[in-house]
């Protein structure tokens, strides 16, 4: 490919956002439309579930990039406009307004979307989920209803989001029952030890968890709200509040109707490239085709990050591979976790430190080999984690 | 709002309002300035918000937590004794006028 000048990217995200930068920083000189689906530019999701949703922050505090900022660098942003197609016969990307945006380099940073539970029930005022400012907006306001008038709320999933929620809503003094399917918490990250010690310390802090859950409906009563949670046993839990946070799915539908390859997310090499040699795409929307012939799915900050810099490298005609060990981060009341690599396949785990200091990190090992590191208040351990993993591929 | 002077790393000074609370990562970030980064918005948890306080005013500053100190390891310009992530550094009115010198780099 020639060297572009015209290159659209769609999704005004973490990695749409960083992929433009990394474009400008690598002395690209054409122009950049990064067109965002929401009404807002690019923000911090993170701390939505956090100091945003504890009322620590306003929400001009999670500005990524001033207006002014993004013009000086040349980066035209376009908010509350929707890709429809992709014509990548012709080279360009059709838009809901009626309008069409012709490419020399196109990049899908299309982000992902919460999943939700094909349940009765599940179009219920109040069942929400949490992924956008829009949604955390919703929940700030019901939890503050639930806050006022005494009600509890239910999350659906112990996941990062869920619990994270949940640890907010505490601090808030809403009485809060975590659902979780599996017979342990984050089992598909840490250790079986720190599933245990996450678990008690939310019981701690007095959430009702509530492990191999299983989950019938969702009560909604005759105003159209919900009202609680039935479960297969039996058991009604009354709710005010339910937050689904079952995971993601991957927002590759534009890709997937344009025939590019789609694997539960757009398949991309180490490079985000698609199977389109004018496309590359980067953050939660991709799976990552790795050296073992897998695909990984990873949705991080640092994910977004790094695959923003692979894309603007290829647009570039540049190989830059994202070969970095993952990281990720979690806050809890005041403990953060940290944790660097992927434990998939662990067979034997190590404790360092004294979990009773509240500082201390579990490794993961196949045999002998290191395949993560999950670290409780131990920032130092964690960086060293990650120089040791780093290199290692995935 | 507390006025604070950010000076990047080629040396153009920006002098903005920062609202009291805001963490000086914010300050930066809301007005444009470059050469903070802040990837993880404000978490303590990526280094790319690295900055240099006013070495003569540094002892006004509420001392770094364990967790700072340690994720400034991590930073990629050069850590000296002024060093400090500014996304734990709130402002308040105390601090007008304080210089926070940028690194030329924070990946």
């Amino acid at each position: 490919m020639t060297s572009p000048d015209k290159v659209v990217i769609v999704g005004a995200g973490q990695a749409g956002l960083q992929t433009a930068e990394a474009l400008r920083a690598m002395g690209y000189a054409g122009s950049i439309t990064l067109l965002g689906a929401e009404r807002c530019g690019p923000y911090h999701r993170p701390p939505l579930s956090k100091a945003w949703l504890a009322g620590e922050m306003a929400a001009e505090q999670l500005t990524m990039r001033s207006p002014d900022a993004l013009e000086r660098k040349g980066i035209a942003l376009r908010t509350d406009v929707q890709a429809i197609g992709i014509d990548i016969g012709r080279r360009f990307v059709r838009l809901a307004d009626g309008g069409a945006l012709s490419y020399d380099a196109l990049v899908l940073a299309t982000g992902a979307s919460p999943r939700m539970l094909d349940i009765p029930g599940r179009d219920a005022t109040g069942v929400l989920a949490l992924r956008s400012m829009e949604d955390a907006q919703a929940i700030a306001q019901r939890l503050a209803l639930c806050a006022q008038s005494n009600r509890p709320m239910v999350i659906v999933g112990g996941g990062f989001i869920g619990l994270e929620v949940a640890a907010t809503a505490r601090k808030k003094g809403v009485a809060v029952t975590v659902l979780e399917v599996a017979p342990r918490l984050l089992g598909r990250v840490l250790a079986p030890m720190l599933s245990e010690w996450y678990a008690q310390l939310h019981r701690w802090h007095g959430v009702n968890l509530v492990l191999n859950a299983r989950i019938a409906a969702f009560e909604t009563g005759a105003d159209g709200q919900v009202c609680g949670v039935q479960m297969n046993d039996g058991t009604l839990l009354p709710a005010g509040l339910v937050i689904v946070g079952v995971g993601v799915q991957a927002n590759d539908g534009l890709a997937r109707a344009a025939g590019l390859a789609c694997d539960r997310g757009i398949v991309v090499d180490a490079c985000a490239w698609t199977s389109n040699p004018y496309i590359f795409a980067a953050g939660d929307c991709t799976a990552r085709s790795t050296s073992e012939g897998t695909l990984l799915r990873l949705e991080s900050v640092q994910n977004a990050v790094e695959q923003g810099k692979s894309a603007a490298a290829a647009v570039m005609g540049q190989e830059r591979p994202f070969a970095a060990a993952p990281w990720f981060w979690s806050d809890q009341y005041d403990i953060k976790l940290q944790i660097a690599g992927l434990s998939t396949g662990a067979d034997r785990w190590e404790t360092r430190g004294e979990p009773d200091s509240g500082s201390f990190s579990v490794y993961h090992y196949c045999g002998d080999r290191l395949l993560a590191v999950d670290s409780i208040n131990d920032a130092r351990e964690h960086l060293q984690a990650r120089k040791r993993l780093d290199g290692e591929g995935t | 709002m507390t006025t604070i002077t950010y000076v990047e790393a080629h040396g153009q000074a920006v002098t903005v309002d920062v609202a009291d609370g805001w963490s000086l990562m914010q300050g930066a970030v809301a007005n444009g300035v470059e050469g903070i980064l802040g990837e993880c918005g404000g978490s303590c948890a990526c280094a790319t918000c690295h900055c240099y306080v006013d070495e003569a005013r540094i002892g006004e500053l509420p001392p770094p937590a364990d967790n700072e100190l340690d994720m400034l390891e991590d930073a990629a310009a050069p850590r000296r004794s002024n060093s400090r992530l500014a996304c734990q550094v709130k402002v308040h009115s105390a601090m007008a006028g304080l210089i926070v010198h940028l690194p030329d780099r924070q990946q």
